[in-house]
This record gives C-alpha cells, structure tokens and sequence, in this order.
C-alpha cells in the first residue's frame, strides 16, 4: 500500500507498541449496552475504540412486501448504514455499493445463529445505523447486532461474535482501527458462534500467505473468545439491572 | 416451483456427496472443462469469454481518462462492475443491481486490486487531474453456478488482452498518440470456490449444487500462492478446519487455473 503514508507515520513503535498504544494481541476497549431504544423489539449499541454503532430490530412481523414471504421460515432482513457524519468526509445518506454488500454479508453472518423456522411467513427486520466509523465496523455491528436479535426474544442457536485480525508492517495484529486497516497489509473479519464451532462470516483483502492465513484466523478467533465474554455479561446486564429496579 | 425440485434434488445431491460423488459424475474436487476466449469483442479494448461447463461470462474493459480519487491522485482508477443479465437465467430481473451482482463486482475487484495486479501508479497522465481509468464491465451470459470464479477469471484474462491508446498531455490538453500499448499487468489473481453440502466440502459448484448448499466460500490466491481475497457467502457456516482445509486446496486448483490464462 501507499508507501509515502508509511514513511509519515509508523503504525508499530520500536517495543512493537501500535499506533493508539495497544500490544499486537490487543482488543480496543469495548462497551457493549442492550435495550437501549424504547420503540424497538430489541436493540443494542456498541463502542469498539472509535466506532459507535446502533441496532434495533423489529419482529418477527409481517412481511413488507408481502410476496417476499416464505412459507417455511421467517424471511431475516438487514440493512447496515453509515450515518453521513460517521466519516472524515460526509457521506451520502443513499446506500452505497459497500453497505449493500456489509447488509449481504452481515445477515448471511447471522442467520445460521436465527431459528427462523420458527417464524414462517414472518420477517425479522434489522436495522445497524453506524454512528461513527473507525474500522472493524462490520465485526462490532455483528457482535452487538446479534445481542438486539437475543434482545428482541429470537431464539438462537449462540450469539455470533465477530472480530477482525490483520497484517500491519509485517506484523500480526487483531481488532484493527482504521489506520491500521487502510495502511496494513491485510484485513481479516471472521464471524463466529464459539459454542459450536462454526465460522460464519470469513472475508479478507492484502496479502498472507497460507501458514499467515491460518495464524491471522487463530488470532481473530481468539479476539472473538474475548469478546464472547463481554458480550454475554452486556446481556446479562440487562436483566440484573430490571431484578433490581423489581425488587425496589 | 423450483424449491419443490430443490428439495427433491437435495437429498440425493447431499447423499452422493456423502460418498464423494457428484451428480455430474466429478471428483469433489474437480472442476468442470475451462475454456477461454480472448479479444472477442473488438470495439472493447480488451476482452475475454470464459465457460466453465454451462456457465458463461463475459467480460470487456473500456479505458478513459478522467479525474483521480482526492485520497490517491497518482493512480489511475479501476471500476468492476458486474450485470446479471436477464437472458442468463430465470431468475435474473431487470433493474439495477441488486445485491448479487454487486456482490460479484466487489469480489472480481478485491481480487484484481489487492493482488495489485494493475499497476495503477503508472496510470497517472497529470498528478491530480488527469489519470487513466479501467473499466471492467462483467457481463454473465449463461448462469450454471460458480459465477464467480467465471467471472474472475474473464476480467483476469480480459485485462491481460487490454491495449490502451499512447495518451500524452499537451498544454493541458489530453492527446492520443497513434499505436497501443499494453495494461501494466504485474499479478494474476485466480479465485478458487467451495461449497459446503451436507457437510462435504466441494469446488466449483454447479448451479444444482449451489441451491442446495450450506455456503460458499472464495480464496483468491496471487501468482506467489498468497491468498490476497476471501468472501464467505450463503446462510451456512464452516469450521474452522474446513477452512484451513479448503485454503491448501484452492491454492492448488488457483495455479492449476492460472496456467490457461498466463503462458509462459
């Protein structure tokens, strides 16, 4: 990539600390709150470093338009957005060919975890607004998505937990910020339902080779493990807090 | 209803796979007869129709010049856009693109860009204002399954058989010179897809194969064997291990690719 920005500006120090001060290993700080809008079926809201995301989900309901109901099971629609002031230049409100593609791969990422059989005829409607973008923003809107899904009452095989490992100046780093994702060398998101071991989004553009490959998605699987916990105690969280309002 | 001869389908699909064999009498590993075509289309600068079985893609690139993104302005600019034309297959609609196709898109274009297979930098005519753009336009004549590495491997060989006008700039102005000369093609990106069905991994599905799989999964690999793009698709999911798995194959089945469209 641009090898005039790297000379700028090293993105790993002499003690192989990164740019904003974390080990190579390291996850940004993560705050993950459930039930946060009062309209909505289930919702949650994430901040991942710098990203600030929002979902809310709506359903099982009926299905708009109707003829894109299926008989056997409940029809999962996802739309991810990025608001125009989540970036350095504002972008367009209208959907760009990027967040159709994050909207595809985001619900293919949820939808193994969805027992949506359960629903025929229904939709579940999914709605991710990205507040502030600040790379790795698909694995953040997976992770906290999936908590509005359990929020909303959809039964699920596991929570999906997503995180993201790359290549930055030769080196192996997870949860990438966005520096490190339009400066390094290699990208990597992974989707994943850690109780029964199933990958459900695997995406990657740079460069790595085979035995990289496989050390790069050890080490996003790792991150997800860590991100697993917190994201069970955020919905745990939730209902703690409606004990004790109970019990006052 | 095609679901109802989906479901039919399914189980015997699925139960040969259990076996390791395909309804089209192929190894789980074998991909179906390749054929390439090149320079197919003249008014395209470039050009290449690839078969893989009954799947049909074609693809021409246009060369233009035009203004540089703000963020890189000494590079030439490469747009991939993909077209599921109505006549491939029923299920293809009129309208704009829907998710599918810019699915494809992105995908032929993460392979082409990360690899670095054009070398944009030496697509600049004046730093900031005037650069040279590469259109590479996917156009799926006949779907079969696995469009995706069809259409991969036609804008690969499309590119390889591009020739852009001599351009030159003078006071300001943008002139052709007479003669053409080749795109700067420094890699040969080549994509490998699995699809999962009943637990089995396969490459190169069939259209029959792709409505009863689990999910798809595409490496792209680069001349050196580097995997430089990845895209799970489908509702399903893979462990870990199929996923190891399937990265040694797709390197293999990429270099066995590669060699129909780069001779050396």
């Amino acid at each position: 990539m641009p090898a005039k920005a790297q000379e700028k500006q090293k993105l790993i120090d002499k003690e192989g600390k990164r740019i904003d001060g974390r080990n190579p290993d390291e996850l940004r700080p993560i705050k993950i709150e459930v039930g946060v809008l009062s309209n909505a079926d289930g919702s949650a809201y994430i901040e991942q470093g710098k990203c600030k995301i929002l979902a809310g989900v709506y359903g099982p309901r009926e299905t708009h338009p109707k003829h894109l109901a299926l008989p056997d099971r409940a029809l999962l629609q996802c739309r991810y957005h990025m608001a125009p002031f989540s970036v350095e230049e504002r972008k367009s409100p209208a959907p760009s060919r990027r967040e159709i593609e994050l909207s595809k791969v985001i619900r293919e990422a949820l939808e193994p975890a969805v027992f949506l059989e359960y629903y025929p005829r229904t939709s579940i409607d999914l709605f991710i607004e990205v507040l502030q973008a600040d790379g790795g923003t698909r694995g953040a809107a997976i992770t906290m998505a999936s908590l509005a899904l359990a929020d909303a009452g959809i039964p699920m095989k596991d929570l999906v937990v997503a995180c993201a490992a790359g290549k930055v100046e030769g080196k192996l780093v997870l949860d990438l910020s966005d520096a490190e994702d339009k400066l390094g060398e290699a990208d990597l998101p992974v989707a994943y339902m850690p109780t029964i071991d199933a990958v459900t989004l695997l995406q990657m553009d740079g460069n790595l080779t085979l035995e990289e490959f496989e050390q790069t998605v050890n080490m996003a699987l790792n991150g997800c493990k860590q991100i697993y916990k917190i994201q069970k105690e955020a919905l745990k969280a939730k209902y703690v807090a409606l004990k004790e309002v109970a019990e006052e | 209803m095609a679901s109802v001869m989906v479901k039919v389908k399914q189980k015997q699909i699925a139960q040969l796979i259990a076996h390791g064999k395909r309804l089209d009498g192929r190894e789980p590993n074998d991909y179906r007869p390749i054929k390439i075509e090149v320079g197919v289309i003249e008014k395209a600068e470039g050009s290449a129709r690839v078969k893989i079985g009954n799947t049909e893609v074609l693809v021409g690139t246009k060369v233009d010049v035009g203004e540089p993104f703000p963020d890189t302005p000494e590079e030439g600019v490469l747009t991939v856009n993909a077209e599921l034309v109505p006549l491939a297959s029923p299920s293809f609609e009129t309208g704009p693109p829907d998710e599918n196709s810019i699915e494809l898109a992105r995908i032929v274009d993460r392979g082409i860009r990360e690899s670095k297979a054009i070398a944009t930098e030496e697509l600049c005519l004046e730093p900031g204002k005037k650069v040279i753009i590469v259109f590479i336009d996917v156009y799926v004549l006949n779907h079969d399954g696995n469009l995706i590495d069809a259409s991969a491997l036609a804008a690969l060989a499309a590119i390889m058989n591009t020739k852009m006008p001599k351009y030159e700039i003078v006071n300001g102005e943008v002139k052709k010179k007479p003669g053409y000369i080749p795109l700067p093609i420094r890699n040969y990106p080549v994509p490998a897809t699995f699809a999962k069905i009943n637990g089995k991994m396969i490459v190169d599905p069939w259209l029959e194969e792709e409505q009863v799989m689990d999910a798809r999964l595409t490496m792209t690999f680069d001349k050196d064997g580097n995997i430089c793009a990845i895209q799970k698709g489908g509702i399903g999911h893979f462990t870990v291990q199929q996923i190891l798995d399937a990265a040694k194959i797709g390197q293999q089945k990429s270099a066995d690719i590669r060699k129909l469209v780069v001779k050396e």
